[in-house]
């Protein structure tokens, strides 16, 4: 019998069709990786919403901190000149 | 003075309509109220799944009993979305249950009342899913991410619930006098619990006002009960059945329909524990968790195996 009462928590991400992305859907509890694809089946995709699933245990996914935000973000914000509307073009150029 | 700089923060935030997300800065009462609101809701779903449960077997057709069991398992979906919302708040899963299960945690008053007649099924996905939809549209736009998102999917597979209702009423409704009489005397019984799923009065509700600028409640209770009598008259009419409230009448100046007292001593008696059905409801879903104790260790116990197998192995 184990010590752990409560099965670990899982991170279900699905893929709607092909050639679509993973996407994050929710999370949800099983014994095992094999279980949490059967949950995930059965919680996140009766209408047909998956052609792929995958699951992660939760405890396993390292995200950045909110506290970093603006150091890891805000760098990108006065770098404008990356985005093509930076630059004043005629009207008449075409195809560009 | 650290604390104040981040509560202002927070303030602003979502008052600029921003979500905040799990790891975020959050106010403990802002966590504590979500819990308890979030916790409350997935209680709602699970134990809602009790009154329908026990027509499934008794369903007047294969097709009405396909569709109940794919409304049922709907609502154990809806519940395990909340719960997982719920649990990004940083509180176990059985925690929320034992909290359920000992009578710490509410859930919505209208499970406590009994399904009678096939009639009650249709009235339940017309009445009680309608009223449900109403309160949990504006949620989609809440300001905490994971209910939010918990919210959009459950609305969407709410719409299915309440049409499959109002089929069935509308099926009885055309059938013999004694069908027509079996949906009217469901509606009666229905009704005023339906209105009082949106809670208390305005006036006594006290913890409104702070919800609602934290945007986790968009409208008032009594606002949302105006709408949903505003949009179920006509729906009733529409089926030849009558409303069980001599006040209800349609005011041209207002273009709101005024309607009845609601027996409030009748909501906080059933709240308190003391409706027909509270006793059963919970002991019924303290059963099917201590029932099913050795399959979720039996699970573990294999879960171990194989991955100790697994480490040999390798
Ligand atoms: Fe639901
Ligand atoms: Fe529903």
């Amino acid at each position: 019998m184990s010590s752990k009462k409560d099965w670990p928590l899982w991170e279900v991400f699905i893929r709607s069709r092909q050639g679509m992305s993973h996407k994050h859907a929710g999370s949800l509890h099983a014994a095992d990786a094999e279980m949490a694809i059967t949950n995930a089946r059965d919680v996140y995709t009766r209408r047909q919403e998956g052609a792929s699933i995958w699951v992660v245990p939760s405890d396993q996914i390292t995200a950045s901190t909110p506290e970093d935000k603006e150091m890891m973000f805000d760098p990108a914000n006065d770098k404008i000149y990356r985005h093509p509307t930076f630059y004043n073009l005629p009207d008449e150029l075409e195809h560009m | 003075m650290e604390n104040i700089n981040l509560l202002e923060r927070f303030d602003a935030y979502v008052a600029a309509n921003k979500k905040i997300e799990p790891k975020d800065w959050m106010p403990d009462a802002y966590r504590k109220t979500l819990i308890r609101q979030i916790s409350q809701h997935a209680h709602s779903e699970i134990v809602g799944m009790l009154p329908e449960g026990n027509w499934i077997t008794r369903a007047p057709s294969l097709k009405r009993k396909a569709i109940l069991l794919a409304k049922v398992q709907d609502e154990a979906g809806h519940g395990l979305y909340l719960y997982s919302a719920a649990e990004t708040l940083g509180i176990d899963r059985d925690e929320l249950i034992q909290q359920l299960h000992d009578g710490r945690a509410k859930y919505s008053s209208i499970f406590n009342y009994p399904t009678l007649t096939w009639a009650d099924m249709g009235a339940i996905g017309w009445l009680v899913d309608g009223a449900a939809i109403m309160n949990q549209v504006p949620l989609c736009k809440c300001s905490y991410g994971p209910y939010a998102r918990a919210m959009v999917r459950v609305c969407k597979e709410e719409s299915f619930h309440q049409r499959q209702g109002y089929e069935i009423m509308m099926t009885l409704a055309n059938g013999t006098p004694e069908q027509k009489q079996m949906a009217q005397d469901s509606l009666n019984r229905w009704w005023w619990p339906a209105l009082m799923m949106f809670g208390p009065a305005d006036d006594n509700s006290p913890n409104s006002e702070r919800s609602m600028r934290w945007k986790i409640k968009l409208f008032s209770n009594d606002e949302l009960r105006q709408r949903m009598v505003d949009m179920t008259v006509p729906q009733a009419e529409m089926l030849g059945l009558t409303i069980p409230d001599p006040d209800l009448k349609y005011k041209e100046e207002t273009g709101h329909y005024d309607f009845g007292e609601i027996q409030w001593e009748e909501f906080y008696n059933v709240i308190k524990g003391n409706g027909p059905c509270n006793k059963q409801r919970i002991a019924t879903r303290k059963k099917a968790y201590d029932d099913g104790a050795w399959v979720r260790e039996a699970a573990n116990a294999h879960a171990e195996k194989k991955a100790k197998r697994k480490t040999k192995a390798a």
